[in-house]
């Protein structure tokens, strides 16, 4: 008999980092109790990685922007297969979102007026970025924290959940272990929301933390939610590549922002050679032309290095491929060569990206105020997540709420940078607020003893096989290097049918994967349970990609590398089978109302 | 190029104390402290315990003692130690442990609420923002680039040494509260409060806490001595306290 403590909530937020909190907060002050659970300390949580900024149409640097551009932005970006009402009510409530973190505390960089000073960014016609230099996550982050902490909530600090408890087809609690001492805990809820994040702990190259397990999306669909757009994954195109132990961190766009240029080992712009014909009217003819846009001159037009990530991506990944590489194998990303336009461009840079001054500097011991850095695409996020109702988050599972990045349908086939710190305020905050509302809703529910005495026996399963069990740590990296050689960048059928072969193997290996020792702080047995959610995701992600047979934003098919209109009309959905097994559908979009319709055209030219 | 190095790792028994356990390993270049424990980790010691995040120098989770320096583990390079000897690798010890490499920090999360919050004054325009200027934010975003790795109260003799905890708030927070103090529209005052609960006056500048800052805050000259001087003003100045008489 598994003995465990419990305990109780209206409203249980699963994952601290922006959209968690933001939930936990629009929860906590509607006055329902609210508990926080988070698997890393508060405040530690993968948004710290953010740097460019949340993009909100305010309008401070150029008053041409509103609602209706960044609306038009975001479904082009996300190539029109985007759950429409999101992307409005994203753009409509953006603005609102960012200004109300000023009020709890947020210092942003600041316009010559005194307003949020707005940067530019890929895919976002205007300036739209409210930012902190390079570190926007931090500055949110560590916002929401300071102010949910007041607002009255519990949190529960490195907890990771291992089951979601159903009763009659509602979320009615969690299953959660102490990973300090590893012990069991319920957490009963009325209504619980899922902030889980990403999945980039999938690939063997990618941007995310250790956290990035895909626990939301997969805890979701063991319960029998619906998910939708895996095929959809960000390769964001601008990844540290040396020196090998940092692979995958990050570069901010802002870097090309700020008229970062990438060339190849020929000293060309390869960007320049290779624009899609929907994004010519609005990018530069030259090089004179980006760098004046860069500065804020706005006559000017975007230069190539700020098309949308999942291009931007397959040029570096072609150049690269052609053997026109850096010697590390990515691509030079040069900021250094703006002394040639700016007096002081030295002290200029690290002012405006700090960060990535200390990124590099420590990491790879280059200054890049003085060389290019070398670049290469890193998996960076993913599109797809939990299906929910676009204006209250639940999902399809009742009392089942989520936000952010294990959620899905704003982003459609492709994320502009800046829209995900939008997205965790905005729809964060939505969460919050209708799990509140359907707490007060509905009662208490029944807890099965039953399945929490069985979530708890699976979970020490890795215990009971002990040292002649499988090594976890392999298990998962042997994954990540399928994932990233047969569903990365460039997909075709053959590898991906592959890629779902060795995950059969995978899912066999990790029903035998063992660990010895105390349970407590047991980083083996941590990532023996990371892997089931990270095995039902890849599969997830396998299979979607290959029924997705045309090339679309952040999927791209060698052996179907053309957009086909007919996709464009539906979404592609996995859920559990009855019989277990994973089951794909395809669903329609829901259809634009006219006046959308009018506003996409409108900003067509 | 591949290298044979030697690792002592602080390890917890079960009883509660610990010892250094040496494990000898292959590392390449380029590499930094923590890719050598998280090798170690998945090569010969699945249950060492090590508490990280980002690995990016930007969440501070993975705050240790190496070489007996306060140090981020992602951030070290291994060509900033000396592997000819063996590197010594142990937990913050003005934490209680909890197990190897992991200390329990939660002090800190308590003490900050004990800080009084942000508090806007009323806004400046009617859509209910506020106009500040960049030059008068910049000394606040230093403040806030701390990342919480909590470094500063490990190196702290205060907390470390004289464990003040209940009496102290530690570098750390007093940035936090030089932050709120120093923003342009915050109304809180928090003078009486760093003077009688958050014991300022404990902080003889030594500096310990600005040299270990991966974020290279200046801890001391920025946050510490102004609110030190905003306490002295408001208490010990003679002038204002004569005024204060005749209210």
């Amino acid at each position: 008999m598994a003995t465990y403590d419990t305990f109780t909530y209206d409203v249980l937020i699963v994952g601290a980092g922006g959209a968690g909190l933001r939930a936990a907060i629009e929860a906590a002050t509607s006055g329902v109790s609210v508990g926080l659970i988070c698997k890393s300390l508060l405040g530690k949580a993968h948004t710290v990685m953010a740097e460019g900024g949340m993009a909100a149409a305010m309008a401070h640097n150029d008053d041409r922007d509103s609602w209706r551009v960044h609306f038009a932005d975001t479904m082009r970006g996300g190539q029109y297969v985007n759950n429409w009402r999101m992307a409005e009510l994203h753009a409509k409530e953006a603005p609102d979102r960012v200004r109300e973190l000023e009020a709890w505390g947020a210092v942003f960089d600041r316009t010559p007026d005194g307003r949020i000073n707005q940067r530019n960014f890929g895919g976002h016609r205007y300036p739209r970025l409210a930012h902190v230099g390079d570190r926007t996550g931090l500055e949110l982050i560590r916002t929401l924290q300071d102010h949910a902490v007041y607002t009255g909530m519990t949190v529960h600090m490195e907890h990771t959940v291992v089951d979601l408890i159903l009763d009659g087809g509602r979320a009615v609690g969690v299953v959660a272990y102490d990973r300090e001492r590893g012990r069991f805990h319920l957490f009963a809820a009325k209504a619980i929301v899922l902030a889980t994040g990403g999945i980039g702990r999938a690939y063997r190259i990618t941007s995310n933390s250790w956290e990035g397990t895909g626990d939301g999306h997969a805890l979701a669909y063991r319960a029998g939610a619906e998910l939708i757009d895996m095929e959809f994954i960000q390769f964001h195109p601008t990844g540290m590549v040396w020196p090998p132990s940092v692979r995958g961190i990050l570069v901010t766009e802002g870097v090309r922002g700020e008229g970062g240029v990438l060339k190849n080992s020929e000293g060309r712009r390869f960007m320049f050679d290779d624009i899609p014909d929907n994004y010519k009217p609005q990018t530069a003819s030259d090089p004179e032309e980006g760098w004046r846009y860069t500065q804020g001159d706005k006559s000017a037009r975007r230069p190539p290095e700020l098309l949308t990530r999942d291009h931007v991506a397959r040029c570096i990944n072609r150049e690269v491929k052609a053997g026109r590489g850096s010697p590390h194998g990515g691509v030079f990303l040069d900021i250094a060569w703006i002394k040639e336009k700016i007096k002081d461009s030295e002290a200029h840079i690290r002012r405006k990206l700090p960060s990535m001054y200390h990124q590099f500097k420590e990491l790879a011991d280059l200054d890049i105020t003085k060389e290019p850095m070398e670049v290469g695409p890193t998996t960076h996020y993913v599109m797809g997540g939990i299906r929910v109702d676009a204006d209250t988050q639940m999902s399809t599972i009742p009392g089942l709420f989520a936000a952010g990045e294990c959620a899905s349908g704003i982003n459609g086939a492709n994320r502009l940078g800046g829209n995900s710190l939008s997205d965790l305020i905005v729809f964060g905050k939505r969460a919050g607020e209708f799990a509140a509302k359907y707490a007060k809703e509905n009662g208490a529910a029944r807890i099965d003893d039953g399945a929490v005495t069985r979530a708890i026996q699976e979970a020490l399963a890795p215990f009971d096989r002990g040292a002649t069990g499988e090594n976890p740590y392999k298990v998962q990296s042997d994954l990540q290097d399928t994932m990233q050689a047969l569903v990365g960048i460039v997909r075709t059928e053959r590898e991906m049918q592959e890629a779902l072969t060795r995950i059969r193997g995978f899912k066999e290996r990790a029903s035998r994967v063992g660990v010895t020792g105390r349970r407590d702080y047991h980083s083996g047995w941590h990532t023996a349970l990371d892997l089931r959610n990270l095995l039902d995701v890849s599969e997830a992600v396998a299979r979607s990609a290959i029924d997705r047979k045309e090339s679309r934003g952040g999927h791209f098919r060698e052996d179907y590398p053309d957009k086909v209109a007919e996709f464009a009309t539906f979404n592609i959905m996995v859920k559990k089978g009855s019989a277990g097994a994973m089951q794909l559908a395809r669903v329609p979009l829901p259809p634009i109302p006219d006046h959308l319709k009018d506003v996409i055209e409108e900003q067509k030219s | 190029m591949a290298k044979s190095a030697t690792f002592k790792l602080w390890r917890t028994h079960p009883e509660g104390d610990g010892t250094f356990q040496t494990f000898h390993t292959e590392v390449t270049d380029g590499m930094v402290v923590l890719d050598v424990v998280h090798k170690i980790q998945a090569e010969q010691a699945p249950d060492l315990a090590v508490r990280w995040n980002c690995k990016a120098g930007k969440c501070g989770s993975c705050s240790a003692e190496i070489n007996g320096k306060p140090r981020l583990m992602c951030m070290t390079r291994l060509s900033q130690v000396n592997l000819l000897e063996p590197v010594t690798v142990e937990p913050m010890r003005a934490f209680p442990p909890v197990k190897d490499l992991v200390t329990d920090v939660s002090w800190n999360f308590r003490v900050k609420k004990a800080i009084t919050k942000f508090k806007p004054r009323a806004a400046d325009a009617k859509d209910g923002t506020w106009r500040m200027q960049q030059r008068d934010v910049d000394r606040v975003q230093e403040f806030r680039k701390c990342i919480e790795c909590f470094l500063c109260q490990d190196v702290c003799h205060v907390l470390r040494d004289h464990h003040k905890h209940e009496e102290f708030i530690g570098p750390r927070f007093f940035v936090y509260a030089a932050n709120l103090e120093m923003n342009p529209i915050d109304a809180g005052d928090r003078v009486p409060e760093l003077k009688e609960q958050h014991g300022i006056g404990y902080c003889n500048i030594t500096k310990c806490c600005t040299k270990v800052c991966p974020e290279h805050i200046h801890i001391t000259d920025n946050a510490i001595i102004p609110l030190k001087e905003r306490v002295v003003d408001r208490y010990f100045d003679p002038i204002t306290k004569l005024l204060r008489i005749f209210q």
